[in-house]
């Protein structure tokens, strides 16, 4: 009992009182999401009392689970397939983007990176409410559904890859590519050979980001929607969530989930592999953080 | 200085042809859309099909659906005026309550993370990961009826019989707020206090302040930047929140600003009221922007950077 107090009370060491707080964080933090997905292996219909382990909500249930349901299906391809088109697209633009800002001097320059951080301050319904209304419009000949889906990911997600790859190029500054220029190479050449390998860390960094927030995003998905054929997981869980819950809600989340930190995990050891590779050694939260 | 001015100019014209796309892209759909919200705000509805009729030209805008929103707003009573007061209260208690949790743990992580800091990082860091719907997913299978909150309230004798938690309270609003976005606020502050230069703090507790006293004189103060970007960070997001009270709530009684306009927008024939809402928000975020960058003009100037 008195070294439990005195390991409470000691002064010189860590402050024991925010340890436990951060503790508590984590757990409250963490622990909501657990028991979501311990539910989604439940045996019965019940999301509050533990009725044994099954995969009756993953692929088990001939009708209700999110193998059978097609809208439970389609819903989880509708988000990887939009999240992949995402950063087939966003990743090079806003790459390209990224450097051509960094570089270009004058008015209008400073004007297109004003520009191209509004995004980031834009609340998402605004955004929603935007594209929908030009989509409905005046971009009338491009129809509700994957297409508007598509491009409205692209164009909040564009911002990220800027400022992350903006943070990483400020940091390695012209000389690279100057001296390539010097040595003959043309300025298209002198991106492709100097600066893009060192832009590799950066480039993954922006292309997790671009899947997370891509597969997270409600607001613009459901906007932009043309029926429960193109409803993203978010659009899904939203509309049944109150409606109609059951399991197999929590299992197409977990899938969701499972999917997102394999990729994230995955693009992290690449990442790592690159570094090391290079023999940097900032953190990957630097990368992030730009 | 030396290069011919020639070469110069060709350079330019390459790195904003590099732009050129990305700075289009930006334009067709993200500039114009904008724009448009101002066309339908300012346009008519067709008198027989009640179907929305944007007006493109500034001279024709019809300010019909601002004074419907603004009558609602200033007359005190009013509709609009309850739902913007509710959101300003909301997210004001959210972002308070976010700071106190933020602050904290970012700063333990940061100074005193030692060998765990790459672990506590990683949980730090795992709900961005995890969808914002999932999360509240989450907390409706807590909150419901026969939910855990419940069951260990129950237990615990604090409350007598199971309490109806998703029924327009609006503390599971702004419970369901801070466990969304409280994440996006501590990021930046990790970042922030852990670049605070460890020798000032030295200098301070060898000047004889208490390990306390080096927190309020020295820490707080230098972080008072990064705390008020955090705030806007989430403070942003939440003013456009929707999702959150329908899915913890779904009662009128704790509609905010974003259910409304969801409501004009997706659910009837007054769409330019919810685009002038829309319009609304955007002007009172703008204003606290312009505040938030002139106090942090201010802090820089008062710190001689």
């Amino acid at each position: 009992m008195r070294r439990a107090r005195d390991w409470w009370s000691n002064a010189w060491g860590r402050p024991r009182f925010l340890l436990l707080f951060t503790l508590l964080y984590l757990a409250w933090s963490i622990l909501p999401i657990l028991i979501a997905v311990r539910f989604s292996f439940n045996e019965g219909r019940s999301r509050s009392s533990t009725q044994g382990w099954s995969n009756r909500w993953y692929w088990g249930d001939p009708d209700l689970s999110v193998w059978h349901d097609p809208d439970l299906k389609n819903a989880l391809f509708q988000s990887l397939q939009l999240a992949g088109i995402a950063i087939l697209v966003t990743v090079p633009l806003g790459v390209a983007l990224a450097i051509g800002l960094t570089r270009w001097r004058g008015r209008a320059a400073t004007a297109s990176r004003f520009t191209a951080m509004v995004p980031l301050v834009t609340p998402e319904i605004v955004m929603g409410v935007a594209l929908l209304l030009v989509f409905v419009y005046v971009f009338s000949f491009i129809p509700l559904g994957t297409t508007a889906q598509a491009i409205g990911h692209i164009t909040f997600s564009l911002s990220f890859v800027l400022v992350i790859v903006r943070g990483r190029l400020l940091a390695i500054g012209p000389e690279y590519e100057e001296a390539a220029q010097d040595l003959g190479a043309s300025p298209l050449r002198s991106i492709r050979l100097a600066l893009v390998p060192m832009l590799v860390p950066a480039i993954v960094a922006s292309a997790i980001i671009v899947f997370a927030i891509s597969m997270d995003d409600f607001v613009v998905s459901a906007y932009l929607s043309s029926g429960s054929s193109t409803d993203t997981v978010p659009v899904r869980i939203y509309s049944a969530g109150r409606t109609a819950p059951s399991p197999a809600l929590n299992a197409l989340a977990s899938l969701t989930l499972g999917i997102t930190i394999v990729i994230a995990l995955l693009a992290f050891g690449l990442w790592r592999i690159v570094r090391s590779a290079r023999g940097q050694r900032d953190s990957a939260l630097a990368d992030l953080a730009g | 200085m030396s290069e011919p001015p020639r070469v110069a100019r060709r350079r330019t014209g390459f790195w904003a042809g590099l732009a050129l796309p990305g700075v289009a892209w930006l334009c067709i759909f993200f500039l114009v859309p904008f724009y448009v919200i101002l066309g339908v705000a300012f346009g008519t509805v067709d008198p027989i099909f009640g179907t929305p009729q944007p007006v493109w030209n500034p001279l024709d805008w019809d300010t019909q659906a601002f004074d419907f929103v603004f009558n609602s707003l200033f007359s005190s009573g009013g509709a609009f005026q309850a739902v913007f007061l509710r959101t300003l209260a909301y997210v004001s208690i959210a972002v308070v309550l976010s700071l106190a949790i933020a602050y904290p743990v970012a700063y333990y992580v940061a100074r005193f993370g030692g060998r765990w800091k790459g672990l506590l990082l990683a949980g730090l860091i795992a709900p961005l990961f995890i969808s914002y719907l999932m999360r509240m997913l989450a907390w409706i299978n807590l909150l419901q009826d026969d939910g855990w909150v419940n069951r260990v309230l129950l237990w615990a004798h604090v409350l007598e019989e199971p309490r109806n938690w998703l029924d327009g309270r609006a503390s599971s609003v702004i419970l369901g707020m801070v466990y969304g976005y409280v994440p996006f606020m501590i990021l930046p502050l990790y970042a922030f206090l852990d670049r605070i230069d460890r020798s000032v703090l030295e200098a301070a507790r060898d000047l004889g302040a208490s390990r306390f006293h080096a927190f309020r004189l020295v820490t707080l103060p230098l972080s008072v930047p990064a705390i008020l970007a955090g705030c806007v960070i989430i403070a942003l997001p939440m003013f456009g929140d929707y999702y959150t009270p329908d899915l913890l709530s779904g009662s009128p009684h704790t509609s905010l600003v974003g259910n409304q306009i969801d409501l004009y927008i997706r659910g009837g024939q007054q769409v330019p009221v919810g685009a002038a809402l829309v319009v609304c928000l955007m002007l009172m975020l703008a204003v606290l922007m312009a505040y938030y960058l002139y106090v942090t003009a201010r802090a820089e100037r008062r710190l001689g950077r």
